[in-house]
């Protein structure tokens, strides 16, 4: 029973931890990981030999707010992956409280909008917990250097979820473009509002 | 016949607009105003949008509790988070059909990262969100999630100051 009893309050300890950790933010070094992409193959950033960096964007199927944004993460894909910066789209959210977003629900969205990016499904939500993504969209633009990768920017896309036209502030744009030219990224961190993701019921 | 009829139908009209919820479109410097309120009262500001499951389930207790206290000691106020675009198609069916009587106001100003940190600091943008205060009394407690009842309650109950 005592054994019990210390074990529970072990693992409540250790999700404690887990709760607490923190986001990344520039300057910090990003880990890789290891996601099946809805074509069925496992994906890991190591893989893309010539990506000078990755737009790493948490992602779903079912959040109004990644719905209003869906064509700018296309346009992204399209204007940024041939100049080295490609985007990763991932689906962390539990298809138990969210069954919209299950895998299979992801690889007909992928389908029916013709996704020209990958889409993985971080099932465990190990890696939303380990880059301290909170909601959907929640964009890291991430930069190689020496074999690592180096966070430059963590936040939202631009300042107007609803009207793409009224954005005037295009933080993931500006972030690469400095970083394709060269320069340091002038804004490194907003905040993202937009859907929680749905963590697991424990 | 005609003037008759467009005056029933301008009264029809009237008739319905005061019926509808009403919904202040609120930007920035509003937003401002309602937070440094310097009356005594507890206010109880909830961040909202009816996109969001866990919000939509905590709205009734505010709607609840705001009967149980008097309107001098605690003022609830529900600042949407829906898009202006959706106020018609979809903020307004919501309030008259979960029956929401409370203040509600919508926030216009899409520009988040230049409000954010307004209302709290170390917010996240993540909703919901509630932040109590009573300015004349420096009281502020900010709560970045979801409240169960009796966790509401129990914030309102700390920081109520009843005479």
């Amino acid at each position: 029973m005592k054994k019990y009893m210390f074990l529970s309050i072990a693992g409540m300890f250790i999700t404690m931890l887990v709760n607490a950790q923190s986001q990344y933010k520039a300057g910090d070094i990003a880990s890789d990981f290891s996601l099946k992409n809805v074509s069925g193959e496992m994906v890991s950033l190591s893989q893309f030999n010539d990506a000078k960096g990755f737009i790493v964007a948490f992602w779903c199927n079912t959040c109004p707010f990644v719905k209003k944004y869906d064509q700018r993460l296309q346009d992204l894909h399209a204007k940024y992956a041939s100049k080295g910066y490609p985007v990763i789209a991932i689906n962390s959210n539990d298809k138990n409280v969210q069954p919209g977003d299950s895998y299979e629900e992801m690889q007909k969205a992928a389908k029916n909008k013709k996704y020209a990016f990958k889409y993985l499904y971080d099932e465990t939500q190990e890696v939303a917990r380990k880059y301290g993504a909170t909601n959907t969209p929640h964009v890291y633009i991430l930069t190689k250097k020496d074999g690592k990768l180096f966070v430059e920017y963590v936040g939202a896309i631009d300042n107007n979820a609803d009207d793409a036209s009224a954005a005037d502030k295009k933080y993931v744009e500006d972030a690469v473009n400095s970083l394709l030219s060269g320069e340091k990224v002038s804004v490194a961190g907003t905040k993202a509002i937009g859907c929680g993701i749905k963590w697991k019921k424990v | 016949m005609r003037i008759i009829l467009a005056v029933l139908l301008s009264l029809t009209l009237g008739l319905v607009t005061l019926q509808a919820q009403k919904i202040e479109k609120i930007g920035v410097p509003e937003l401002e105003k309602i937070l440094s309120s310097p009356d005594n009262v507890l206010h109880v500001v909830n961040f909202w949008a009816t996109w969001c499951a866990p919000c939509v389930t905590e709205l009734p207790y505010f709607e609840k509790l705001a009967k149980e206290y008097k309107s001098g000691d605690v003022k609830f106020v529900l600042v949407s988070l829906d898009f202006p675009s959706q106020i018609d198609s979809k903020l307004i069916p919501f309030l008259k059909k979960n029956k929401i009587t409370l203040d509600v106001k919508v926030m216009t100003d899409l520009d988040y990262n230049s409000w954010i940190e307004k209302v709290d600091a170390n917010w996240q943008g993540n909703i919901p969100s509630t932040l109590f205060f009573n300015n004349a009394r420096g009281v502020k407690y900010f709560h970045p999630s979801e409240v169960t009842e009796k966790e509401l309650k129990g914030i309102i109950n700390k920081y109520i100051v009843v005479y």
